[in-house]
């Protein structure tokens, strides 16, 4: 308490910065909690792991070894499956995006015989993840002699339902007087989807690219049951498959982690309001 | 269904449909169809032919056992187990998911400087796969190499609860976003108003913007739930099922049914978790429906 009283405005405004630092407190603790776990993994990735247990597990790094991620590039085959996943993810990805542009073309802006049974059969596949379809899905692969074939990694994800919904809606916001515009301007319906449809949903269709993109890399029980040979893995399971290995080596697993995190980091950080939007209308497992 | 049962763009136009435009729809459509034919309901069909039938004990012939496969393997300790696995691990993540979402976007929701960097920080956990996050949770849990030294992922009590931990944290990412963007979208002059009503913050949150969210948290518990009873990734990484099964989820029986001798058994908890992922699909297109309508200006 001091001598002087202090004003109303002056208590007001102690109050609203001890408001403040309070918020700022909070966020902090829960910033730190959020990155504690990524920061363990890139302690445990740079630290050398017998002398590391030697000094009793730190929460620093100890004898920084940066050969590692060479290690889990070349020896760990983080390099070949990183190929192996970059490969696949951009096939997926740009099989979902074209083929849901184009089925949502026709749902949006076309009249055709049997559209509601059509429409219904799309939704339906909400309801046959790849968990569900699994067993059928890899014989149909072994009988199409597609196992340990990119074919095979990505063919079932080359459609999206998902997909279609999103830009159907970007679509039908577009005014009909458009299309009507267009065709008396001799357009027709590719120009029309190309010209006019498609960069008038530059939103949607960036949003959606992006959390197909997420799915894609991420997958997990897809390619595990079709890539019987090890130069088949994708990353995750490269990464998977490497945390199996000795406490000697674990260094090596969490360099692999981080290295297959990376394509993520750089499209949260260059594509954060389209992935903020992508995962809001549709989430998509990580 | 009302918004998909009116013609699409053209609602003046009434015309009969016109054989070009019909085969340009098609065209359009072909490679969905395609996709969806082979790798989705071709292998439905398969899984019911599967089910009716029953290999031998080498996998090398199978009969026709009709509907007694169902009530065999669905009442098995196995399926049910699996069953139960899977549920708790939604039980589980679910809540959690919830209250982390909502705790992290409201303090991130306010204008402070350097909020932006939270918002990233907060949204970081997307950036890790399952694999990736189970990879980090095997360090910090492990109890030979982990931080915390438990010996969580040994106790047959505990393990599913062990493994869980590293969803709850690789689903804050997506939890946050979600429910940052419902409160974004809460318009101000409805809170501006129960100000001057006198409600006190916390009575606001409760009385006025959590109703608001209801639709956001119904979203969440969807995807949260699918995420849930599709955990797989998790398992591999940190327990392989173990320890004496206690970790073996739905899905993780159905990709260990593989072996020829199990075919129907795998069927038929794959259509168990058909008709468990279906329910949850049916809320979901609901939402995705409803959230169409009010899009629609």
């Amino acid at each position: 308490m001091s001598a002087v009283p202090a004003s109303r405005t002056q208590v007001h405004h102690v109050a609203r910065r001890a408001r403040t630092a309070g918020w700022y407190l909070l966020l902090t603790a829960l910033a730190v909690i959020i990155l504690f776990p990524i920061y363990m993994m890139v302690v445990r990735a740079l630290s050398t792991p017998v002398t590391y247990f030697g000094r009793g597990s730190p929460l620093y790094p100890v004898d920084v070894e940066w050969g590692v991620f060479r290690a889990a590039w070349d020896e760990g085959g983080i390099g070949r499956s990183m190929g192996v996943s970059t490969v696949a993810t951009l096939l997926m990805t740009g099989g979902q995006v074209v083929t849901a542009i184009l089925a949502a073309y026709a749902f949006a802006f076309l009249r055709f015989p049997l559209r509601r049974l059509v429409f219904v059969l799309f939704i339906g596949t909400l309801m046959l993840p790849i968990e569900v379809t699994l067993i059928p899905n890899v014989q149909t692969m072994r009988d199409l002699h597609w196992l340990n074939s990119f074919p095979g990694l990505v063919g079932p994800f080359l459609a999206s339902a998902l997909g279609t919904f999103l830009i159907h809606q970007g679509f039908r916001a577009i005014p009909t007087e458009l299309l009507d515009a267009a065709s008396l301007d001799g357009y027709g319906h590719m120009r029309f989807l190309t010209r006019v449809a498609v960069p008038l949903s530059k939103p949607v269709i960036a949003s959606f690219t992006v959390i197909a993109f997420l799915g894609a890399w991420n997958q997990f029980i897809w390619p595990e049951a079709v890539s019987t040979e090890t130069h088949w893995q994708t990353v995750q399971i490269g990464v998977a498959a490497l945390s199996a290995t000795t406490p000697d080596h674990s260094n090596i697993a969490f360099a692999g982690a981080i290295v297959a995190s990376l394509p993520l980091v750089v499209l949260l950080v260059a594509f954060q309001r389209q992935l903020v939007r992508g995962l809001t209308a549709g989430a998509v497992k990580g | 269904m009302t918004l998909w049962t009116r013609a699409p763009a053209s609602t003046s136009r009434r015309r009969r449909f016109s054989g070009k435009e019909a085969l340009i729809a098609y065209a359009c459509l072909l490679p969905s169809i395609v996709v969806f034919a082979v790798f989705a309901y071709y292998p439905l069909y398969a899984l019911v032919q599967e089910a009716l039938r029953q290999s031998n004990s080498f996998g090398t012939a199978s009969r026709y056992v009709g509907f007694s496969q169902f009530s065999s393997v669905l009442s098995s300790g196995e399926f049910l187990s699996g069953l139960a696995h899977s549920a708790l691990y939604v039980v589980f993540t679910v809540p959690v998911g919830l209250v982390a979402g909502t705790v992290l976007a409201v303090s991130a929701h306010r204008r402070l400087r350097g909020i932006k960097i939270f918002q990233t920080i907060f949204t970081s956990t997307v950036a890790t796969s399952t694999a990736v996050s189970s990879v980090i949770f095997f360090v910090l849990i492990n109890p030979e190499v982990g931080i915390f030294r438990t010996n969580i992922l040994n106790d047959p009590r505990w393990a599913l609860l062990g493994v869980s931990f590293s969803s709850m944290w690789a689903n804050l990412g997506l939890c946050f976003i979600i429910v940052l963007a419902g409160l974004q979208a809460v318009p101000d002059e409805l809170i501006e108003a129960a100000t001057l009503d006198g409600f006190g913050a916390f009575r606001r949150f409760l009385r006025v913007t959590l109703p608001l969210l209801s639709p956001v948290y119904l979203f969440l518990i969807v995807v949260l739930s699918v995420f849930g009873f599709q955990a797989y990734a998790q398992i591999v990484v940190l327990t392989q099922g173990g320890p004496a099964g206690a970790t073996q989820t739905l899905v993780y029986d159905i990709f260990n049914s593989q072996t020829p001798n199990l075919q129907g058994v795998g069927a038929v908890m794959s259509l168990g978790l058909l008709v468990v992922t279906a329910m949850a699909a049916a809320v979901q297109f609901s939402i995705l429906q409803r959230r169409v309508q009010y899009g629609t200006r």
